[in-house]
């Protein structure tokens, strides 16, 4: 079963969906969209990194990814910048840097589309596992933290006073971030990543009553998104990251289909109520 | 000692600098089990810094703190604000920090008047629901140490005088020691043991009494606040500039009381309203 590269794929591509699904949902939390995207940028820095210390490059991506999530961390605390000015500073420059390095070594060509798309059709085995594998101790380690993460998500000073410790924990989760990334970087690309972090969180919203519900249901609409962008790619011939990436969107647009058509009516029910008074 | 091991925090000359002047400096104070401490000042003048202090929220650039080990703490702070995205109801954001036995979360909310928003998500709560919330949560950890920054902001009249009579219930029951950040110099007179008048330092402190007649006060306050709650003042000793830093050098070594008649006198326009 595991011979056949399709199977694979939907593997691979779904054990990523699960990894990401409740993480996407603390970036959504947190304001942290555009972290998602810095790390991953990052992890491109990381790849020319590889390539020049010829190094392995999950380790390269790793440790980047960290670095750049640790100063993050400690810029925010001088609290001198906004969040998103940091972040999209730490992106640009972290690929321009990327480029430059890349520049120096002429002898060096890389598929950088490679990289932001990855492909997921070639995923082997040892990928799968790994994926799995490392899934697996992320989850872990996220059950573990929940609750003070959680809380700290919500209200750091809360926590803190509480004696819930949020910065061990926002630290905890940041090398949890750039684990995901390393491992699932080459496999299914940075876009990829950023996309199954975001938008299935987006659309379990409407329906989610509380934190664990939500991060269940990103779980399941990650799992929807990769299971028809890949049977789709297959049917219609289109690249298969992205496509996954499209359908994660038909997704979050089924999603808020109800709520808009709601306060649609509340609006209208308002206006009526209004006319009617007078 | 049984003094030493009923003391739950202290801070001892303690100060915070930030971006080129100190925040506050100079606060000693300390919160026993049992008691009621209410911080007073205006806007600006270090009341939730120092809080914040006797939390360890932030680190102190100067002087020293002490928390009893193990310290448990619940924590009303000044503001909260629920992203659209946080799927968070009511019932969920009790048990932030710890797991509270469903019994004593509906004892929490029916405690604050809010049973009825239970099943509610937070972000749709009203200001003052959500001031409610927030003190039956701090409430419903059943804390040694309870620190209400400005806890009634928003809350409706009659609430207002509920959620007092509450924190006062609340220090009966647990026994717990209690900050008070509040801008209500009547709630002050009733409950509080000892009230610290801040503006960047202490500016005065004691029992409710001693502190709304000093004349310290009534130049934070203006005097026909003053008037209305004061019993008897005393001197000031010393001028603010506007930044709460002081600006003469005490003119009198000690505080003097002066009777009532001399009150009436000097300041005859204000107090002959009353």
């Amino acid at each position: 079963m595991f011979d056949d590269f399709f199977i694979r794929a939907l593997l691979g591509g779904i054990g990523t969906a699960i990894i990401v699904g409740p993480l996407g949902c603390f970036i959504v939390w947190r304001r942290l969209a555009y972290f998602g995207d810095t790390l991953s940028h990052s992890a491109l820095l990381g790849v020319a990194l590889a390539l020049l210390f010829e190094i392995n490059i999950t380790v390269a991506v790793f440790i980047t990814s960290l670095v750049v999530a640790f100063s993050l961390f400690l810029l925010q605390k001088r609290r001198n910048l906004s969040s998103d000015t940091l972040l999209g500073m730490l992106a640009h420059s972290s690929i321009a840097l990327e480029l430059v390095v890349l520049a120096f070594m002429s002898w060096v060509r890389v598929d950088l589309l490679g990289f932001l798309f990855g492909d997921i059709l070639s995923i082997t085995k040892t990928d799968v596992f790994l994926i799995w594998f490392g899934g697996i101790i992320v989850l872990a380690m996220l059950v573990k933290i929940w609750r003070p993460l959680f809380a700290a998500t919500v209200s750091p000073e809360i926590a803190k006073a509480e004696e819930l410790a949020p910065d061990y924990t926002n630290i905890l989760f940041m090398i949890m971030m750039a684990l995901v990334i390393a491992i699932s970087m080459k496999i299914v690309g940075v876009m990829l990543i950023t996309a199954l972090l975001i938008i299935p969180a987006a659309a379990a919203r409407s329906f989610s009553r509380s934190p664990e519900q939500m991060a269940l249901l990103a779980i399941l609409f990650g799992i929807l998104a990769v299971s028809f962008g890949l049977f789709g790619s297959l049917q219609f011939d289109t690249p298969a990251g992205p496509s996954i990436i499209v359908s994660a969107l038909l997704l979050f647009i089924v999603s808020i289909l109800p709520n808009l058509f709601s306060s649609q009516e509340k609006s209208t029910e308002i206006k009526n109520t209004k006319i009617r008074s007078r | 000692m049984p003094q030493e091991t009923k003391k739950l925090i202290e801070l001892q000359n303690a100060g915070v600098f930030r971006s080129g002047g100190w925040l506050v400096r100079g606060i000693s104070m300390s919160v026993n089990a049992g008691e009621i401490i209410t911080l007073i000042g205006p806007n600006g003048s270090g009341k939730s810094t120092t809080a914040m202090m006797a939390l360890g929220l932030i680190k102190t650039d100067e002087g020293s703190t002490f928390r009893r080990p193990n310290l448990r703490v619940g924590y009303v702070p000044q503001k909260l604000s629920i992203d659209w995205t946080l799927p968070l109801t009511v019932r969920r954001f009790i048990s932030l920090t710890k797991n509270i036995p469903a019994n004593d979360i509906d004892f929490a909310l029916s405690l604050t008047d809010t049973s009825h928003l239970a099943k509610k998500e937070l972000r749709t709560l009203s200001g003052g629901e959500l001031q409610r919330v927030l003190v039956a949560r701090a409430i419903a950890l059943s804390p040694e140490f309870l620190v209400l920054d400005e806890p009634v902001q928003g809350v409706d009249f009659n609430g207002e005088a509920r959620l007092y009579s509450l924190i006062e219930e609340t220090r009966k029951r647990l026994n717990c020691g209690i900050l008070l950040i509040s801008h209500d110099l009547h709630m002050v007179m009733s409950a509080t043991d000892q009230v610290i008048c801040l503006n960047g330092h202490i500016c005065c402190s004691g029992s409710p009494e001693v502190v709304t007649s000093s004349s310290e006060f009534r130049t934070l306050f203006g005097d026909k606040v003053a008037s209305t709650l004061a019993l008897y003042q005393h001197k000031h000793n010393h001028e603010h500039a506007l930044d709460g830093s002081i600006k003469s050098a005490p003119k009198d070594k000690s505080l003097i009381k002066t009777s009532s008649e001399d009150t009436n006198s000097r300041d005859g326009k204000e107090t002959s309203h009353v």
